[in-house]
């Protein structure tokens, strides 16, 4: 790691004057992908702004619309919560499968999102769900957020404060973990939503998309065999050691067949 | 240099250090705690895991500055009064280990796994050993420890 300066504000307050008046800044949240990029030397910033300690940014709240998480949220806290469990059940099953039991004691919901890593998980669920990110300047709709990898719609100095979850009538999530990393592969996130069905893909383009040919055919027909002859193109998809594009593709329509599968449909 | 304050194995310790300075550096080089093993160095095999206030973490994987006030247990805190704690003894009995590389972390998630989750599974125990690698035993007899402490562990 090169050096840095380390500051820990106890408000957003003092954070946001903080990552306003040092451009070469960084926030650290849980620090699970930050603290790995610092020791590869990928990063380096003048200064880290330690946001695990403010209050405000923490804790979950359930109601019979939606289940709102503060972005400090741990993922292991909204995996054991038995109100997300029963709201949405499909987002704490997300959660449970993050990373491993270390990596959920420290990993947040924020981080993950202001990240927009292409093999993270809750890009899914927030784009599958049509979730709706606050920040500290704004809301930004899960269809605006998610731009390109590791890109999203947050400006620089924005601070994620909590993400709003609306509850589904039904959701499902699925993904083909890398065998060995565990990071996802190609995940889909399936909702039947009051705004109609949702189809979110993570793990296998630069960032989250929507599938629009699987979220009509099951308008049309909620049920894992509608997806059954649909193919999503291979083009723009990522291509790795890990996978190629057309595999990708293919894990598309079975997990996505999977993930409707566990909705119910 | 930044000063850093935690409680480690119920000990007050205080130490000037960098704030590039991880957990696990903190442990091993500023108190000597060498019982917490850095193995992978990349959040993936569990050799360094230790406990931030009763929740097992990656110790190569946290910054020191992050654990300022926090309580922190390795390895060298389980046993009491000269006596193993019972997931150590469970591991002795079971032999659990061969090489032991991967042992400190494995026993600081296993008890933590026991403490969250009453009534494991085998299928639990294997599961929640997702963030520990062991290149030699194939598992089978730390699994079987972890389910021998899960019944003793408590009493």
């Amino acid at each position: 790691m090169y050096a840095f300066n380390y500051h820990k504000p106890k408000t957003l307050a003092e954070a946001q004057a903080l990552i306003g008046k040092l451009p070469e800044g960084k926030l650290l949240a849980g620090g699970h992908t930050l603290i790995p990029t610092l020791k590869q030397r990928l990063a380096q910033p003048s200064d880290l702004i330690d946001i695990g300690g403010i209050a405000e940014l923490k804790g979950l709240t359930v109601t019979a619309s939606a289940v709102t998480i503060g972005a400090g949220t741990r993922h292991d806290e909204v995996a054991r919560s038995a109100e997300v469990k029963k709201a949405i059940p499909a987002l704490a099953l997300l959660a449970s499968g993050i990373g491993d039991r270390q990596v959920r004691a420290r990993g947040t919901i924020g981080g993950s999102l202001a990240n927009s890593d292409p093999a993270a998980d809750y890009p899914g669920a927030v784009l599958g769900l049509g979730a709706t990110v606050h920040t500290t300047k704004r809301t930004i709709k899960a269809d605006d957020f998610f731009k390109g990898m590791f890109e999203t719609a947050l400006d620089e100095g924005e601070i994620i404060t909590k993400v709003e979850f609306p509850v589904p009538k039904r959701a499902g999530y699925m993904k083909f973990a890398n065998p060995a990393s565990r990071y996802v592969m190609v995940g889909s996130f399936v909702a039947e939503t009051a705004g109609g069905i949702r189809v979110a893909i993570n793990g296998a383009g630069p960032c989250a998309f929507r599938w629009a040919e699987a979220e009509k055919a099951l308008a049309a027909k909620f049920a894992a065999a509608s997806v059954e002859g649909l193919k999503h193109k291979a083009d723009g998809l990522n291509s790795d050691i890990h996978a190629s594009a057309e595999y990708r593709a293919h894990l598309i329509t079975v997990m996505t067949k999977r993930a409707v599968a566990q909705a119910g449909g | 240099m930044a000063t850093v304050s935690i409680t480690v194995n119920g000990n007050k310790v205080s130490r000037d250090v960098e704030p590039r300075t991880l957990l696990v550096q903190y442990l091993r080089e500023h108190l000597g705690l060498t019982g917490t093993h850095v193995g992978c160095d990349t959040s993936q095999c569990g050799a360094c895991v230790v406990h931030i206030d009763g929740a097992s973490v990656k110790s190569c994987t946290t910054l020191a500055m992050q654990c300022e006030g926090a309580s922190v247990t390795t390895i060298e805190g389980l046993a009491k009064d000269g006596k193993l704690h019972p997931m150590q003894e469970a591991f002795r009995e079971h032999h659990a280990l061969q090489c032991g590389f991967c042992t400190p972390g494995m026993i600081m998630s296993a008890v933590d796994l026991v403490e969250k989750n009453p009534g494991l599974t085998e299928d639990d125990i294997r599961h929640g050993l997702e963030g520990n690698l062991c290149r030699c035993t194939g598992y089978h007899n730390i699994v079987k420890a972890i389910a021998a402490a899960s019944k003793t562990m408590g009493r």
